[in-house]
């Protein structure tokens, strides 16, 4: 198996990963650089799981060969926010019910505030369908879409630029 | 008016912070140092004998652990109910994906090719598939007629009540297998040493499930046998049984290597392998006079339980006392069965039977009310189950149940009779949609079922920390219900105290007692109610030491517990579970209090059939329930909302497609279940007629909100297409096949 060498601006850290060029940014995340955060549903581009930023754009990190990534800024949830320094649609969700066994939060989080980041002020038409490549097994997404609309109107009555990008 | 501070409020989920960090850690994100990774080879066939196992060439099996039924130290066996379901395949096959050969190795990418390379070689014998074929018993692949388990349970003088009668409706309904599709998958770790014992971590329900299970399969001494559940991606009962086999093959792979092992399903091999809701076939005929009153019927309930028995017993004991719905029955026979079929086992999944046939019961009541000339409402409320009423067991309804209620407010949120008029005026025109609404009435046990929770004979305890935090200490797990959450609140109020100072202790079994397993809508009510009794015993021996006075905060509380602890080395409380009074069942005539207590709800589907595409649409859902006490609403409404959304994907999406026993579409691409854009807004409500025997007063939630959406959606495509559908998953293709072909004469008996 032949290693390249590769660079990653992971969460704004500029980190270099050795591995096969078409290993999966997925698992180069979660096994190389111990981001467990990111999750895998499927492994197919269907659950959303593990989507992350990749370039500003989301992604099912289940499909990119880390070579593609190579020299990108890549999000992912820990780069959020946490604890004390939540961001708006994390502490959303907490507040509404948002997750529930967690599995698909990480990756509902990142789409959520991609969504955002692309459309500050989304309706509930402009949620689903921003949505709508992750899947949830818990909520019925109810809690969901009220997470996000709580985090529009949070980010909106604060001035905050969070989600705005 | 309730005086409570934290019960009833929407406290934040206690392992919320985690989860919306990223921080919580599942199973697939641990790792041990030398951890090795295991892999299974499993049957390519429905049936027959193992004749030998090849391990090919290209891969080096020097370098790998390989373990098969003869490393087994104790009995071969999942231990649940029966002893039938091996952990191994040794000499003979009953299903595809039966285990056969366990791998282990350092590399998890040479594992998919080792698995290819280990082949089977079989005699292969018949093997049945469906109920039908198992019922006529060609061949008999289990015990001497292929029947798990059959009840039959009566009431009243069901033959000679049928005389009379002013008409006899009969029907037949049918549901489809239903993957649980939990996001995270199956996956377990195991380490073992002589010394220490076996250790498994594991995305699992029930660790004491587990830990028997294990006992029985390595022949250690029960304390040399340690569970830990770790933060478990969603079950739906999913992870009831079927952990008890990971954990199990992790273990033989750790025990036979000395190193750690963690087996991790993907999603392919989760579908394929793992359990499934039991597929039903239910048969009604039922008496009715004129002016809609039931007099009694006869249900006939076959259940497809897979290649071995499992748990399938228990479900068919829930779906035969669910049969009759929350309505009154003057006489009743209810007669079921668990078939084997070559299919790998059916197992537990929210709702466990009951909607199975409740689906059946509430389209069957819609064919009664249109027989009789009554809307669906009407019928349904002349035979609503009332305070001071028996159920189908004889059961004497003691609470204070009001059905009319519900359904007055299922009938009013949704907009029920308005729209039904509307629709059916629009419906006549010439346009391709056309809407429809439907309904449906139900009732859900809490707990386990009969002697269950006597048997189970749970115990809960609360301690303190060193540092004076009490914690909560039960085996009843978190897996996104909100077990954590509300367990804490139930403590905090108990104990007069902060909900944050309140804490979780490790779900590990070499620490909590066992509380009994987490299912059947039994954590809130039974377990609640065992941490309230574990609390007061907790807070009474702090104000009987005269380190606490009346009046604390939690402050003083914490340090009153810290000095206890201090002097005493321990501050502990237990509380062991005590039937309500006057909860007796007869295990053999099946009749009794078969619950505790019930929810009760009324459903409400609003949809769009496009008779174009044959697509249906929900438009809008209303979900009116009485569940006890609410302990917090945003949590309780999530699993109303999720339970709708599963429900919705069982009725209209979700079709397990079979072949000699595998299911062929193991993917998520394959097998559809609701996104975003398929779910109507969800609109739940609850009535709240506080339990007096539950925690605060509340009842079971968890698997109520399962049983009601396939059978309202198909009244109401029914409503919309003037065409009945009696099975589920009906997809766009199954109503094509069904309005291309004139409607057959519904079984209707006018006497």
């Amino acid at each position: 198996m032949t290693l390249g060498q590769y660079s990653l601006r992971v969460n704004g850290k500029l980190l270099k990963v050795k591995a096969h060029p078409m290993a999966r940014l997925l698992d180069v995340l979660r096994f190389d650089l111990q981001l467990t955060g990111t999750k895998e549903g499927c492994g197919e581009g269907e659950c959303g799981a593990c989507s992350v930023l990749l370039n500003g754009d989301l992604v099912n990190s289940c499909l990119v060969p880390v070579a593609q990534a190579d020299g990108a800024a890549i999000d992912t949830v820990e780069g959020l926010g946490a604890d004390e320094r939540l961001h708006a649609v994390q502490r959303a969700f907490l507040e509404c019910g948002g997750a529930q066994c967690g599995m698909c939060t990480p990756g509902m989080l990142v789409a959520s505030a991609h969504l955002l980041r692309k459309n500050p002020r989304p309706d509930l038409a402009a949620i689903r369908e921003g949505l709508n490549g992750n899947l949830c097994r818990c909520t019925g997404y109810m809690r969901i879409f009220e997470a996000v609309e709580r985090a529009v109107s949070s980010t909106s009555a604060n001035g905050a630029s969070e989600g705005r990008g | 008016m309730p005086q409570e501070k934290i019960v009833g409020q929407p406290m934040l989920r206690k392992e919320g912070v985690a989860k919306v960090c990223g921080r919580a850690q599942y199973i697939d994100d641990l790792t041990l140092p030398e951890m090795l990774y295991g892999a299974t080879v499993r049957s390519s066939i429905a049936r027959g004998r193992i004749l030998g196992i090849e391990f090919g060439e290209g891969i080096p099996w020097d370098e790998f652990v390989i373990v098969t039924a003869t490393d087994i130290p104790g009995d071969n066996e999942i231990a649940l109910i029966n002893h039938d379901w091996p952990c191994l395949a040794a000499e003979f096959v009953n299903h595809p994906e039966e285990p056969i050969v366990l791998l282990a190795h350092r590399d998890r990418h040479l594992l998919p090719k080792a698995v290819a390379a280990a082949r089977v070689s079989y005699e292969e014998w018949p093997a049945v598939f469906t109920i039908e074929e198992s019922e006529r018993g060609e061949p008999v692949v289990w015990g001497e007629d292929n029947v798990f388990k059959s009840f039959l349970m009566e009431k009243g003088d069901v033959d000679a009540m049928w005389a009379g009668a002013d008409l006899i409706v009969e029907g037949d309904y049918a549901t489809g297998a239903q993957e649980h599709l939990y996001i995270e998958n199956n996956g377990a770790i195991a380490a073992f040493s002589p010394e220490e014992g076996l250790t498994v971590w594991g995305s699992l329900q029930c660790p004491f499930y587990v830990h028997k299970s294990l006992v029985k399969l390595t022949g250690l001494a029960e304390e040399k046998v340690r569970i830990v559940q770790v933060e478990t991606g969603g079950a739906f009962g999913g992870k009831e049984d079927y952990p008890s086999m990971i954990g199990a093959h992790a273990a033989l792979l750790a025990m036979k290597s000395g190193k750690p092992v963690k087996i991790a399903y993907d999603r392919a091999e989760d579908m394929a392998a793992t359990t499934k809701r039991h597929p039903s076939r239910v048969r009604h005929r039922t008496a009715v006079t004129r002016d809609g009153k039931l007099l009694g019927a006869e249900i006939e309930i076959a259940l497809d339980g897979g290649a071995y028995s499992t748990l399938s017993a228990t479900v068919l004991s829930r779906a035969t006392i669910h049969a009759g719905g929350p309505y009154f029955w003057p006489s009743i026979r209810v007669r079921s069965k668990a078939f084997a079929t070559n299919c790998p086992p059916h197992g537990a999944f929210r709702g466990f039977g009951a909607p199975q046939s409740l689906f059946a019961i509430e389209r069957h009541m819609d064919h009664v009310a249109e027989a009789l000339g009554l809307a669906p409402d009407e019928l349904r409320r002349r035979n609503f189950l009332k305070t001071g009423q028996t159920t189908t067991t004889g059961q004497e309804i003691k609470e204070n149940i009001d059905l009319d209620a519900l359904m007055g407010r299922a009938l009013k949120e949704s907009g029920y009779h308005a729209k039904r008029g509307r629709f059916a005026r629009q419906n006549a025109g010439s346009g391709m949609k056309k809407k429809g609404i439907g309904l449906a009435s139900f009732l859900h046990g809490s707990g386990f079922t009969g002697s269950g929770e006597r048997y189970l004979n749970s115990l809960a305890a609360m301690d303190v920390t060193t540092e004076g935090k009490p914690r909560v200490l039960v085996s009843s797990t978190e897996f996104g219900q909100g077990t954590n959450t509300i367990l804490c609140q139930i403590a905090a109020e108990t104990l007069g105290i902060d909900y944050e100072a309140v804490e979780m202790g490790p779900p590990d079994t070499s620490v909590v007692p066992n509380t009994g397993p987490t299912v059947a809508s039994r954590t809130s009510m039974v377990v609640g109610k065992l941490v309230h009794s574990a609390a007061v015993g907790l807070k009474q021996t702090l104000l009987t030491s005269g380190l606490l006075q009346e009046g604390y905060t939690t402050g003083e509380f914490v340090a009153a517990a810290r000095t206890y602890v201090a002097q005493h080395g321990a501050l502990r409380a237990e509380s062991r579970y005590q039937a309500p009074p006057g909860v007796h069942w007869d295990d053999q005539r099946y009749r009794g209090e078969a619950y505790a207590a019930y929810a009760w709800a009324v459903y409400v589907a609003e949809v769009t059939v496009d008779l174009a595409t044959c697509g249906v649409e929900v438009d809008d859902f209303v979900a009116v329930q009485e569940v006890g006490r609410v302990l917090n609403p945003v949590l309780a409404r999530g699993q109303i909302e999720g339970g709708v959304a599963q429900g919705i994907g069982w009725a209209l999406y979700e079709k397990v497609v079979w072949n000699r026993g595998r299911m062929q579409n193991n993917q998520m691409t394959n097998y559809i279940i609701p996104t975003t854009q398929d779910i109507p807004p969800i609109r739940v409500f609850f009535e709240e007629l506080p339990f007096g025997h539950g925690a605060y007063g509340a009842k079971g939630i968890g698997e109520l909100p399962m049983d009601g959406p396939a059978p309202a959606i198909l009244n109401a495509i029914a409503h919309a297409t003037g065409r009945q559908f009696d099975s589920v998953p009906l997809l766009p293709e199954d109503i094509f096949r069904q309005i291309a072909v004139p409607e057959p004469e519904r079984e209707v008996v006018a006497l």
